[in-house]
């Protein structure tokens, strides 16, 4: 295996579960790390503290380059990074979402329990595949003529609703409920239009699941209860997806259209993937219009596999659809507008989010009147395998961290050494010892993913819940995957 | 000689590529991110693809032509078996790209994994002692 000797770069402990990077060089504010002494170590085992630096050297970055507790290295900036930046005299950057636009998370809550679902597992497994195409290549049953993908675009969720994909009350609990209004379809380039054409109502490959959950721990009954999940051992289901290749096309054309405008910032950068425009450009206007149509591609094709899911429930356990329940939808690649007050004034930012989730605290007036009391529900799933979890953001979390937390296990392992050193039917064969059934397209989309890749999620949310920045509500384990 | 290597990388996909000429190492690329999706080796050569790339600088050429081969999978479902030919040239400060791609429909084959976008991250062309090699991150 390759391996690179890296500078050690020096870092100051704040608290248990904090860490600081001073100001140094080039960098315009300090960085800050979300961990505890075992996840830095891993942290540390890659180019992401490298990578929040670069971050924090970007022009008029607000208060902190932020890295989450499940970051590990992406491109340009680290997955599990988060950074703010003024909409009136900022910087947008296209590669500090991530490709995949509004990757996200949706939990479903239904009325079944383990006991009624575990005999019939793999049944379900196999009604989920039909109803919910994955993996490479598998297209949608759903064909958009250019007028009606415009209008997912322009509409999110909306769209679903008005044909008869989704319920009305699904999108009161979707973040922005499942639409960006600043969305314009002028600005999505036909080559991403033409990736995405096919893919509305598709799970695609890679990290991306639909699993059977059931409840395990539930941390605050009433929390919990809000949400719709009452008792140990109900079945829930997670769904993990963003906006497919009509998203990754939006993030890399702006990015390629950037780099063209602005060739002297361009080439002062450290990555590329870095690349920005300054926020009150015209080019940055039409990429925040571009982001918002694929964030809103991303809910409505997250809202369609959930019509899928409710269809294959109804196929195996004759259960009315409108008796699943969304729980919430979270995005954890995105941008969005979001006002704090920094040294004692109001600001309006550009709230980059790459692999991070929004953490809204109690009260805050963008969430919906549902949750409103008892702050926003946070989605983090584990790694296939093992645990996932619902937490409620906090009201120290705006202060702390720009109301973010963590989005998942994150990485420890290439695939390129997983695929090495697991097979997907050793993979398959120790999750089924566990009783956990695997349904996927490829056998190689499992190895790659297999649990031994992947931080322990279980201290990542121990971290986001002790610093602050995320509480712990319901611990799920998994009964069934689909991959892609 | 060895067309390419995958290589390490914690969250994304990772290879270098190689050729005698910067243009045998830009379509070894190919072939080393397509084989990510489907092997390539048991696609047919039944269709034929033309691409032509302009570019500021030459790691955008690379960029734009592995970005315009993930375009063709999910767009019309190309699956690439190889490049049959590719010409770079430099015309001014600006770059071309031609190539002639050959591959089929990718539904009549086992797929494997996606590849989500092209990255700059630790983008490499360079020539050591007349060997090509290039390096590329994907997102995936």
């Amino acid at each position: 295996m390759e391996k690179r000797e890296r500078p050690k770069i020096e870092l100051k402990k704040i608290s248990d579960n904090e860490w600081e990077i001073p100001k140094q060089g080039k960098m315009h504010v300090p960085v800050r790390i979300f961990a505890s002494e075992k996840l830095l170590k891993l942290i540390e085992n890659d180019n992401s503290l490298q990578q929040g630096m670069n971050v924090a050297c970007l022009p008029n970055i607000q208060k902190y380059s932020y890295m989450m507790p499940d970051a590990h290295q992406g491109y340009g900036m680290s997955v599990g990074g988060v950074a703010a930046f003024p909409v009136e005299d900022g910087i947008i950057s296209p590669g500090m979402t991530g490709f995949d636009i509004n990757c996200g998370v949706r939990l479903l809550a239904t009325p079944l329990n383990k006991e009624q679902v575990e005999p019939k597992i793999k049944e379900l497994l196999d009604a989920l595949f039909k109803n919910v195409p994955s993996g490479v290549g598998r297209d949608s049953d759903i064909r958009l003529k250019r007028e009606e993908l415009d209008k997912v675009l322009k509409e999110g969720a909306n769209w679903a609703v008005e044909n008869n994909y989704a319920f009305p009350e699904d999108l009161e609990v979707t973040e922005s409920n499942g639409c960006l209004e600043l969305a314009d379809p002028n600005t999505v380039s036909n080559n991403a239009k033409e990736r995405g054409k096919n893919q509305l109502g598709t799970l695609g490959a890679g990290n991306h699941f639909l699993e059977v959950q059931y409840v395990d721990q539930i941390h605050n009954k009433e929390a919990a209860k809000k949400m719709g999940i009452t008792e140990k051992g109900q079945i829930c289901v997670m769904i993990h997806c963003g906006s497919r290749g009509l998203g990754h096309q939006v993030c890399s054309d702006y990015l390629r259209k950037f780099e063209d405008a602005f060739p002297e910032i361009a080439n002062e950068l450290p990555d590329r993937d870095l690349i920005y425009a300054p926020a009150d450009t015209p080019l940055a206007k039409q990429y925040f219009g571009a982001m918002c149509a694929a964030a809103n591609f991303a809910w409505t094709n997250r809202q369609i596999i959930v019509h899928g899911v409710r269809k294959a429930f109804k196929s195996i356990f004759d259960i009315p659809p409108r008796s699943i329940t969304q729980v919430y939808d979270v995005a954890h690649n995105i941008i969005k507008r979001e006002t704090y007050e920094i040294d004692g004034e109001e600001k309006e930012l550009y709230i980059h989010r790459k692999g991070a989730t929004r953490a809204f605290g109690p009260n805050n007036a963008e969430i919906c009147a549902k949750y409103r009391d008892i702050g926003q529900p946070i989605l983090i799933p584990g790694s296939m395998g093992t645990a996932s979890f619902i937490l409620i953001g906090t009201n120290t979390s705006a202060e702390k961290s720009f109301a973010s937390t963590a989005h998942g296990a994150g990485r420890v392992m290439s695939r390129h050494e997983a695929n090495r050193r697991y097979t997907g039917e050793g993979t398959k064969k120790e999750l089924e010892a566990q009783h956990i059934y695997v349904k996927a397209a490829s056998w190689k989309g499992i190895s790659e993913e297999a649990p031994g890749a992947y931080k322990d999620v279980d201290e990542v949310v121990q971290v986001s819940h002790d610093a602050g920045i995320g509480n712990v509500v319901v611990r799920l384990k998994p009964l069934g995957v689909v991959k892609g | 000689m060895k067309q390419y290597d995958y290589l390490e990388h914690t969250a994304e996909a990772k290879f270098a590529a190689y050729g005698k000429t910067m243009e045998e190492a830009f379509s070894n690329a190919a072939v080393a991110m397509e084989n990510i999706i489907v092997e390539t080796e048991k696609v047919k050569p039944q269709i034929k693809k033309k691409i032509a790339i302009e570019t500021k600088h030459l790691k955008a050429l690379l960029y734009d032509f592995l970005q315009e081969l993930l375009v063709l999978f999910d767009s019309e479902r190309f699956a690439l078996h190889k490049v049959e030919e590719l010409r770079i040239q430099q015309k001014g400060s600006d770059y071309h790209l031609y190539a002639t791609v050959s591959g089929d429909d990718a539904q009549h084959y086992e797929m494997h994994s996606g590849v989500k976008s092209v990255t700059y991250n630790e983008m490499e062309i360079k020539e050591e002692k007349g060997q090509w090699k290039v390096v590329v991150v994907l997102d995936v």
